[in-house]
């Protein structure tokens, strides 16, 4: 078959066929885990705060993200009439897309990856950075003073914790000597000494942290603090437009999990291998997604716990504590890696 | 190599397809019934007085500016800790020097006052 001149032979279609199902199946189950996401949310929340969270839609309310899912499709989209429209329409989708692609790299289980390239992590760190763009332009093209200011500070935020998350990056990247996010899983075999949280426990620290603020989660959503500024750069979205953001943020959450579980826990590796357990030792998808959820229930349980910071407080949290803790630690992990420490600086 | 990011170019677009598409369905399947209320930015209630593009604080400026400099700090950073156990001592004395200046560079901002939000 020809496409423009550039012939393609049978067994390169099935690949190109295999890669296109395999894309759409992931994007699949990352909106459905987005959709069940917002469920555990509310169930957890719900029974922190001694109440029964959703019970109505369905066995137990399993169906209630389904629900929300027709309602926001059914509610209008209003566009306000000072917006700058095109930007106003294309903010959504500039968010929504960096937060989906950015799945092309993660590796499910061994050598599962769909686009295993050897510059995945700068893919990511790319990828993740433009999500700002979005909500910048979203509160600019809103022409609202609520969205305007939350966007500045969501916008100062979001590039003060990247800073904080790019040293712990930096820091896993000296421990690996690889970005390439298979590999960086295979480094920390064969068993739970040698995943990298344990060196690099502090850095493990920041970069959860960081993510909790840069997807500007609980307690560090002053961005949307309702008390204040309503919901944020995202105030004058109603309908699908909305649901867009709702999506991105959540498929954001999910993805810094499974970054974090990755970089610091050993990815899809069993915690028991190296042991002669069988199964139970044996790496597989299920690690991966187990250590995800224990982690995303840390974002739910964040916030159903901690009070709001204050801006002041965030911004501190993130110049004078973060960074000047990561500079310590990478320069502390130059020497250990000079002088070959451990098990993990051996190679 | 170069066909390991076909897998990147296909999520993209599969990406802004399922934006567009779900973009699409909401302007079809939702009502619209334009009102000049509706249109209105919403100010607690009351009818905006002017143009909702204000002024704001300079110190968002800095934060970015400062977000500039160290994030191209940690692009420099990437290839060296890939490279790290091949490159030997002289590549260790050279980002020695650089994170150095950085770390100077960072105190003196820390000391001006760069970094306060009161």
């Amino acid at each position: 078959m020809t496409f423009g001149g550039i012939t393609l032979s049978p067994e390169d279609l099935r690949a190109v066929v295999r890669t296109v199902g395999a894309v759409v199946l992931t994007t699949v189950g990352v909106i459905l885990s987005v959709a069940y996401l917002t469920y555990a949310e509310r169930k957890v929340i719900g029974y922190m705060q001694a109440r029964l969270g959703p019970n109505r839609v369905g066995r137990w309310g399993l169906l209630q993200p389904f629900a929300d899912v027709f309602k926001l499709l059914s509610k209008e989209p209003v566009i306000p009439d000072a917006a700058s429209r095109a930007v106003f329409v294309g903010a959504p989708l500039l968010v929504l897309t960096p937060a989906l692609a950015a799945w092309a790299v993660i590796p499910f289980a061994p050598h599962t990856a769909i686009a295993p390239i050897n510059a995945g992590l700068l893919y990511l760190l790319a990828l993740t950075s433009l999500g700002v763009y979005g909500v910048i332009l979203a509160g600019w093209a809103s022409n609202s003073r609520y969205a305007l200011l939350g966007a500045m500070r969501s916008a100062a935020q979001i590039v003060s914790y990247e800073i904080a998350m790019g040293f712990a990056l930096v820091g896993v990247l000296m421990a690996a000597g690889t970005l390439d996010l298979g590999h960086l899983v295979a480094r920390q075999a064969p068993n739970i000494l040698h995943w990298y949280v344990i060196p690099l426990l502090p850095l493990f620290f920041v970069y959860f942290i960081s993510a909790v603020a840069e997807t500007n989660r609980a307690p560090f959503d002053v961005v949307e603090g309702e008390s204040e500024i309503v919901a944020g750069f995202h105030v004058e979205y109603s309908g699908v437009m909305f649901a867009m953001f709702f999506l991105a943020e959540y498929a954001n959450m999910i993805l810094v999990s499974t970054l974090a579980a990755t970089l610091f826990l050993g990815g899809w590796a069993s915690p028991f291998a190296g042991l002669p357990w069988g199964l139970l030792a044996a790496p597989g998808f299920f690690w991966l997604a187990l250590k995800v959820m224990i982690l995303l229930f840390c974002f739910l349980w964040f916030r159903a716990t901690f009070p709001r910071f204050r801006y002041d407080q965030i911004m501190r949290l993130g110049w004078k504590v973060f960074v000047p803790l990561t500079i310590v630690w990478i320069s502390l992990e130059g020497v250990a890696l000079w002088y070959r420490v451990g098990p993990w600086f051996a190679r | 190599m170069l066909h390991d990011y076909f897998g990147v170019l296909v999520f993209l677009i599969v990406g802004a397809v399922v934006g567009a598409a779900l973009l699409v369905l909401g302007f079809i399947l939702a009502p619209r019934h334009a009102d000049p209320v509706k249109g209105a930015a919403y100010e607690c209630g009351f009818e905006a007085f002017e143009d909702a593009r204000i002024p704001f604080d300079v110190r968002y400026y800095l934060v970015a500016i400062l977000f500039i400099i160290f994030d191209l700090e940690i692009a420099f950073f990437f290839p060296w800790a890939v490279a790290l156990r091949e490159l030997g001592p002289a590549a260790y004395a050279a980002m020695a020097v650089f994170f150095a200046v950085l770390v100077v560079g960072f105190a003196y901002e820390w000391r001006r006052g760069g970094l306060e939000w009161e």
